[in-house]
């Protein structure tokens, strides 16, 4: 009976999806010329370039025209972290006996997490410091170096990440972030302001805060990850 | 014509799937009793409302919208780019749907060490 009513529910939201996407046309130029730019996409596409000189518009989208955004979602993941450890946290009883669930891993894994484990955390540096200018960025990057460190975790069963650091690895990046929207506050105009030379297009030192903003990112996004990976791989059952 | 019926062909398979993702995911949270299964099902509706806002954005020949000197060049010759609003909404929405995959897993696991189940239909106290 529940299972009849459930595909029921599915065939009307599969319907009712269906409707409004059957008059789109798949691919077809919805935006306007970059020249004369009709819709927000065409014009962050016509600006970007010019105002800002970054490459990559996506990261000038998230970082500049809708950086305020940004700061929001990166507390939302802030909260997220927090909640987790909040949710989680259980007082040790006195002399509670508590044993780890995952298994040591073999010697194979071990020698080989010891040989990529910086070559991870140096793709994740590159991936987020190259976020103005190729596909990639704070976000990325900071799921990359997390991936390093969890290959570290459950390689080695000792390995665990300092929670003090990655509280001030996160404070600081996250005061950083807003210290450079405070900045524009002061120098121009508007909270996030570009503020600082953007350069040339295509170098590495270009965009004005842009870059600043996204290694700020991160860093935030990487202490973040490892926190709530750390969290989740060190409970124990008793 | 010919090109016309593969873009058609294409528009079914894109939006197709991104739906097809949303219902499967929407099937799992109603039906499963696992609450670890609700959980892929959340992620799943994810992954299918981001196809579905990636696909939207798309343009037939167009490239990613990243430039250099050699796409400003070719931006000028009438190349297009995508709609790179989309994709920076989807890189916003990723992050979120981590972060609430991550907090309801936690729940899944505070539920488990109060009930030693994690099947909702043997956690007698949420009968109603």
């Amino acid at each position: 009976m529940k299972k009849v009513l459930v595909l029921l529910l599915l065939v009307v939201v599969g319907y009712s999806l269906y409707v409004p996407l059957s008059q789109i046309e798949f691919g077809t130029d919805r935006m306007g010329s970059i020249e004369n730019p009709t819709t927000v996409g065409a014009y962050y596409l016509s600006k970007t370039p010019s105002e800002l000189s970054v490459a990559n518009v996506i990261t000038a989208i998230v970082v500049n025209y809708r950086g305020f955004d940004t700061l929001g979602e990166v507390s939302v993941l802030f909260l997220a972290a927090t909640g987790i450890g909040s949710i989680l946290y259980r007082r040790r009883k006195e002399g509670e006996h508590s044993e780890t669930i995952s298994k040591p891993s073999s010697q194979l894994l071990q020698a080989g997490a010891k040989l990529i484990y910086p070559a991870i955390l140096v793709l994740g540096a590159y991936v987020f410091i190259h976020g103005h200018l190729t596909p990639g960025g704070g976000f990325q990057g900071g799921a990359i170096i997390a991936t390093g460190f969890l290959l570290m975790m459950m390689s080695y069963k000792d390995f665990h990440m300092n929670h003090t650091v990655l509280t001030w690895v996160e404070s600081l990046a996250g005061i950083t972030f807003v210290g450079v929207g405070i900045g524009g506050l002061i120098v121009g105009t508007t909270f996030l302001e570009n503020f600082m030379p953007v350069g040339t297009l295509n170098d590495l030192f270009s965009g004005g805060i842009i870059p600043i903003i996204y290694v700020a990112v991160g860093f935030k996004v990487a202490a973040e990850l490892a926190g709530v990976l750390d969290t989740l791989l060190s409970i124990k059952e008793n | 014509m010919e090109n016309i019926d593969i873009n058609q062909l294409l528009s079914i398979a894109v939006f197709g799937a991104a739906v097809g993702l949303i219902l499967i995911g929407l099937y799992a949270v109603l039906i499963k009793k696992h609450l670890i299964k609700i959980v892929i099902g959340l992620s799943i509706i994810d992954a299918g409302i981001h196809l579905l806002f990636i696909a939207i954005g798309y343009i037939n020949n167009g490239t990613s919208p990243i430039f250099s000197e050699k796409g400003i060049s070719l931006v000028n010759e009438g190349v297009k780019m995508v709609d790179p609003v989309p994709q920076a909404l989807v890189l916003t929405a990723i992050v979120i749907g981590f972060g609430v995959t991550a907090v309801a897993l936690s729940l899944v696991i505070r539920l488990y060490r109060h009930h030693q189940t994690a099947r909702i239909d043997q956690i007698k106290t949420l009968k109603w």
